[in-house]
């Protein structure tokens, strides 16, 4: 198949004080796939994607997405060409309701049909009955996934999840799966994630980085074969 | 002088802030209450000016200090220090310090006998001994507080709790002590200062204004909470007020000093001289 | 369908304003006038800080403006009340802007600071000019100054039903603005900056909109007690009337549309008992600071809508 890149980053970079989380990373992302990116801890996963979602200025290279470059476009305007950005540390509004929440990510892309909307995007992580539910009540797991409601609310291109089955149950991860079958291929996915279970299921495609670069780029099939991949990371 | 006062004053706002990131709106009543303590002790004490002086330039800062400690304990420390709410609780302290002033000393401004009264006549101008020995004893006393920073345990604790407050801590320091000592000492460095200007400049219970404005002016553009920068920028606000204030009328020097410490922390957060925080 | 008892709940505290006002003894009649337009003050704070997060020590600079454009125009160009209010509300909104421009690429305690100067800056320059300004002395405003159209604003009873008017609508712009989707936004930037950051919100123009609304209600208020009781001084916008607002919205409850009502009516009457009893007006003034941010930093209308009525706006 012809893959449309939606997204290319070139001669990615960002030092830290000498630490070069990322250093010159090239990396593509093609239109409705589920991308993985995974490495051991400090392999500058978070770093690479808050450079992607203009969270930390870009040192030097480039991004480009849909055709157009935003190396140098703040972070909101990124989101509303179609960047979300989901936190690794769940970050609801904890004040307001549930409804408020997914509310606010809609009204972001100026909808015209702001409840139906809102209660559209709940629905899909199944809170639609919690909406008026303030959100700091809800447990850990429905506040993750009133997370990933408010990456879909803004109806995103891409959506980026940053760990997003991190202190889910079993079943929670069974729930979160289905809901990212759902988003490809009309958006498409980039997840960081550390559970080798859910990254070989859900993924498409696989990007390995380690000390801030690119270790392998392929298949899960690819990936669990690649020999240096086993020695950094799989652990052999 | 005016600098020698100003970084005495400065310098206990700066402590402060440094290590407690506490920004001191009342900062400039402790320096009042210095004032007018000093000259309640002044009117209490019989004898000569000076010995009356000297009581007041131990017994002042300790009575503000305690003051300060107590309102750290109380008020402060149950905000847990949250920035935003201990701006709001100093001025309300800001308020309370001012009303009491004017309840128990009056709306009138009060002289105060300067303890020597001689003049250093040098070959090309004269100069007010008083003047001179406040220079030497603020200077005394600036350096008193470094050492102590510096050199003791006292000041390695307070340089820890500044550091990490949780670490601090764990590792046994009594931090709500600490930061009542630096809140009283902070209070006493303004109280000193008032003292010593105050046979000068008479007490008065709205004079807190100008030294707390002109103490902001220090601190933001040394950088704040950086000691080192609190005393150079006294020094040059110190004397370069002189030279403004002969160039513009007062009321204009004010104008632009306040729009000029605005416009810094907008443009250089870090102050002029500070390093960027990493 | 459920009643919008919030609605309900704003206009019944209007119609009881109305009310008042057959029945008020001349002394609380005053009171309440003032105290109306002091309340306008508040919302406009109340927009900064309660709902957005902006904590500022520098509203005195908008009330300020807002004092001077409708006192100066009336006494040294014959302007009318209409004009003045107009002019007021402008100032104050442009001011607030021009000075956002500026301070918000601060937060935080330095925010404060920054506004704390500009506001002290503004507060010496009419000291400065007092050749214009008459500096704390003050300018008392002509009759002619004070005349809305056909309205006397300098007679009791106009006065107080032109301030329940601008009062009103106030109240009804802010009970709007808070159940909008842009309040919300507002209350988003407060609960978390870096989240709405990333939810597509420019936290800069979202701040700097607030402040600016709130410019607008300061700066009418500014110009309304200029004109209701005809005098312009400087004192009005010196650092105390920075934190007057402040005062009484900790006092009424931040992020609620009353409470800047609720605030400067029990405070303006706390303060007023005060002052009959003893001369330590002040000392009301801090202890109540203290007190509130130790103990109820939520106010009173915040504290209830946490106890139970949480449809309260």
């Amino acid at each position: 198949m012809a893959a449309v890149t939606l997204l290319e980053a070139r001669g990615l970079t960002r030092h830290f004080d000498g630490l070069k989380a990322v250093d010159g990373v090239d990396f593509d992302l093609h239109q409705g796939e589920i991308h993985a990116l995974i490495g051991p801890n400090g392999a500058g996963k978070t770093t690479f994607v808050s450079l992607l979602s203009g969270r930390i200025p870009v040192q030097s290279g480039t991004i480009r997405f849909s055709g157009r470059d935003i190396t140098h476009l703040p972070a909101h305007a990124r989101v509303r060409l179609g960047i979300a950005y989901t936190f690794q540390i769940t970050q609801v509004y904890g004040a307001l309701t549930v409804f408020d929440n997914v509310a606010l990510a809609v009204q972001s892309r100026h909808s015209h049909r702001l409840r139906d909307d809102a209660m559209a995007a709940l629905t899909r992580v199944g809170l639609q009955d919690r909406a008026d539910q303030t959100a700091g009540t809800l447990s850990y797991g429905h506040q993750r996934l009133l997370e990933v409601a408010m990456g879909l609310g803004l109806d995103p291109k891409l959506l980026i999840l940053d760990e997003p089955t991190q202190g889910l149950a079993q079943g929670e991860i069974e729930t979160f799966k289905d809901i990212v079958r759902g988003v490809v291929p009309a958006a498409t996915v980039l997840l960081i994630e550390h559970n080798m279970d859910v990254v070989m299921d859900l993924a498409q495609r696989i990007t390995v980085l380690n000390f801030g670069e690119v270790l392998a780029t392929g298949t899960p099939e690819a990936i669990r074969a690649d020999k240096a991949v086993q020695t950094a990371y799989l652990g052999g | 002088m005016t600098a020698a006062v100003l970084a005495l004053t400065a310098s206990g706002l700066s402590l402060v802030f440094g290590i407690m990131r506490v920004v001191n709106v009342a900062h400039g009543a402790f320096f009042m209450l210095g004032a007018v303590l000093a000259w309640f002790v002044s009117e209490w004490v019989p004898g000569p000016a000076g010995l009356s002086f000297a009581v007041a330039l131990v017994v002042c800062p300790l009575i503000v200090g305690a003051i300060a400690a107590a309102a750290d304990m109380a008020v402060l420390k149950r905000l847990n220090y949250e920035p935003e709410a201990t701006i709001v609780a100093t001025i309300g302290l800001l308020y309370i310090l001012e009303q009491a002033a004017l309840s128990f000393f009056g709306p009138d401004a009060r002289p105060v006998p300067a303890p020597l009264d001689f003049r250093i006549q040098l070959p090309w101008f004269g100069y007010s001994g008083y003047k001179l020995a406040v220079i030497v004893g603020a200077a005394l006393v600036l350096l008193m507080v470094w050492l102590i920073l510096k050199h003791t345990k006292a000041g390695l604790i307070m340089r820890a709790t500044q550091i990490d407050r949780d670490t601090a801590r764990a590792f046994g320091i009594n931090v709500d002590r600490v930061y009542a000592g630096v809140f009283a000492m902070g209070a006493g460095l303004a109280a000193i200062a008032a003292v010593l200007i105050v046979p000068i400049q008479q007490a008065h219970y709205l004079m807190g204004g100008d030294p707390l404005l002109l103490s902001f002016i220090v601190v933001i553009i040394g950088g704040l909470g950086s000691l080192r920068g609190t005393l150079v920028a006294a020094l040059i606000i110190g004397l370069g007020d002189g030279v403004i204030s002969t160039f513009f009328a007062p009321t204009l020097a004010k104008i632009l000093a306040t729009l000029a410490v605005g416009l810094i922390l907008v443009l250089r957060p870090q102050g002029l001289f500070g390093k960027r925080a990493a | 369908m459920t009643v919008d008892r919030a609605l309900f709940l704003h206009l019944g505290l209007i119609a009881a304003l109305l009310a008042f006002h057959f029945v008020a003894p001349a002394y609380h009649h005053t009171n309440i006038a003032r105290i109306m337009v002091l309340a306008i003050y508040a919302m406009g704070y109340n927009i900064a800080f309660g709902y957005t997060g902006l904590l500022s020590l520098g509203h005195a600079l908008f009330f300020g403006s807002g004092l001077y454009a409708a006192g100066l125009l009336a006494y040294h160009a014959d302007g009318t009340a209409g004009i003045g209010l107009i002019a007021g509300l402008l100032a104050g909104g442009a001011v607030a802007f021009a000075l956002g421009l500026f301070a918000l690429r601060t937060a935080g305690v330095a925010f404060m600071i920054v506004t704390l100067m500009f506001a002290q800056a503004g507060y010496l320059t009419v000291l400065y000019f007092g050749s214009y300004t008459r500096g704390d002395e003050g300018i008392v405003i002509p009759k002619a100054g004070r005349m809305l159209a056909s309205l006397d604003l300098s007679d009791d009873n106009t006065r107080y039903l032109v301030a329940l008017a601008l009062f009103a609508v106030a109240l009804l712009v802010n009970l709007w603005l808070a159940r909008s989707p842009r309040g919300r936004i507002m209350v988003a930037m407060r609960e978390n900056e870096e989240r709405s950051r990333m939810l597509g919100y420019n936290p800069y123009t979202v701040k700097l909109t607030a402040l600016t609304i709130s410019g607008l209600y300061a700066g009418l208020s500014g110009a309304a007690y200029a004109l209701m009781f005809g005098y312009a001084g400087a004192s009005l916008a010196s650092v105390q009337y920075s934190i007057l607002p402040l005062l009484y919205v900790l006092l009424g409850g931040a992020g609620t549309v009353i409470g800047p009502f609720l605030g400067a009516l029990l405070m303006f009457y706390l303060i007023d008992y005060a002052s009959s009893i003893t001369d330590a007006h002040q000392f009301v003034t801090g202890v109540a600071l203290v007190l509130l941010i130790l103990f109820a930093p939520k106010g009173i209308l915040g504290t209830i809508r946490e106890r139970g009525l949480k449809w309260l706006p």
